[in-house]
């Protein structure tokens, strides 16, 4: 793993290894954020910055923190950051904080960060640790919009509604209406849509790696957090 | 190598004691802007419940405090016309299908509803969220009501024999809305004397 290739870092974290689709991590989020492309983004951009800095952080720290306290430390780390983009986004971001407020303290509950610090970080130089950090980020939140999506054109007929909201007014193109009025399968953003969606999303992925002749990726970790 | 159980108690304790001072100092920046934007945020709801044409003050910050039967304190922010009252704001609750939901109602000297906005609430999308003015109007019809107008046994919903609209597929969150308002103006008549005392 010396000769690290930021190719390959890119690339697992985007498609070979999501953390939603291939390690089926941070699942909590992942169901309870969805219900719209919007959220579902907010939710990931979130991640991300949370990701990116304490996969740095740990790069940073690898070779003080020891094996045996490593997991408080992880958590520290994480939480600490977590209430770092909360007390900031709230005091100077705050439109987009009344969008994403709610999710913040729920990244605490993801498990992704903790296993891309504990699986990479904790090995790695801050360079790759960093870059990790982030295309496993933008991988989950690739992945939160096309659940978001799914679920949002089934259960209420729009896309991206609100996206102004989190981006600003130059996004109202984004929002459209996909199927008339009162045309959703309301379950589909209730919690039994959300494991629909999640499952359906898997196996598409599964079937496009088989196609193009990978093969299932099968992830050393499964687990939900 | 091995190292002893002190050595990692030590890593362990500077890591929090860092990252509690970077969390410390992040707080004392922070402070004065998060509040700032609260209190922005209460302005923003109040001006939606007491109409600007009938204050000259800032009725967020023109508040007293009322008890109520359960000794709960209620802040009553007050819209005042040069001097004297011209309307009351407060927040009132009502438990929902998932949880409390909370609303601000704002009333004139009369007792009638100026008007109601929700705050927060963690209704079910698609079915109890319609009671927010971005999903519907259904809120907006309690607009000039009081307790009389109509009278009081017709403030429920339809299925309950009043007059209000329940939501197809959701008449809890409708129902709890309907009684907390009803309760909200009952709260004003019987302290009416005490909101719109002067100092």
């Amino acid at each position: 793993m010396m000769a690290t290739s930021y190719n390959r870092i890119v690339k697992d974290g985007l498609w070979d290894n999501n953390g939603v689709f291939s390690m089926l991590l941070g699942m909590c989020p992942t169901m309870a954020m969805t219900t719209s492309a919007t959220n579902g983004l907010g939710m990931g951009l979130a991640t991300a910055v949370v990701m990116a800095a304490s996969n740095l952080l740990v790069a940073l720290f690898r070779k003080y923190i020891t094996q045996e306290v490593r997991i408080p430390v992880y958590i520290l780390i994480v939480a600490a950051m977590v209430t770092l983009v909360d007390l900031v986004m709230n005091a100077w971001m705050h439109e987009l904080y009344k969008v994403l407020g709610l999710f913040i303290p729920l990244i605490v509950s993801n498990c992704l960060p903790l296993a891309r610090l504990e699986a990479f970080a904790a090995k790695e130089p801050v360079l790759p640790a960093l870059v990790d950090g982030i295309s496993m980020g933008i991988g989950f939140t690739l992945a939160l919009t096309v659940i978001g999506s799914v679920r949002e054109i089934a259960g209420s007929g729009t896309l991206f509604a609100d996206a102004s909201l989190l981006l600003g007014p130059a996004f109202t193109f984004m929002e459209m209406r996909v199927l008339p009025e009162n045309m959703g399968v309301l379950m589909m953003i209730l919690p039994p849509g959300g494991f629909l969606a999640t499952g359906l999303l898997v196996v598409v992925k599964r079937m496009i790696d088989v196609r193009s002749g990978k093969g299932i990726q099968m992830a050393g970790a499964h687990s939900v957090g | 190598m091995k190292r002893g159980t002190l050595t990692h108690a030590i890593i362990l304790g500077t890591f929090c004691f860092g990252f509690g001072l970077v969390l410390a100092i992040t707080d004392r920046l922070t402070h004065q802007a998060i509040g700032a934007r609260a209190l922005e945020d209460r302005q923003n709801s109040l001006s939606q419940v007491l109409p600007g044409n009938l204050h000259n003050n800032n009725p967020a910050e023109d508040t007293i405090i009322v008890k109520d039967e359960e000794g709960q304190e209620i802040t009553i922010y007050r819209a005042l016309q040069s001097g004297s009252i011209t309307g009351v704001a407060y927040e009132i609750r009502s438990l929902g299908y998932a949880g409390e939901v909370k609303l601000m109602l704002g009333v004139d000297v009369n007792g009638k509803v100026l008007g109601v906005r929700v705050l927060s609430h963690k209704e079910t999308p698609g079915l109890g969220d319609r009671i927010e003015t971005k999903k519907g109007n259904w809120i907006l019809q309690f607009t000039g009501l009081s307790i009389g107008e109509p009278p009081i046994e017709k403030w429920k919903v339809k299925k309950d024999g009043g007059q209000f609209d329940q939501f197809s597929g959701a008449t809890i969150t409708p129902r709890g809305v309907v009684g907390a308002i009803r309760t909200g103006l009952e709260f004003f008549s019987t302290h009416k004397a005490e909101i719109l005392r002067m100092r």
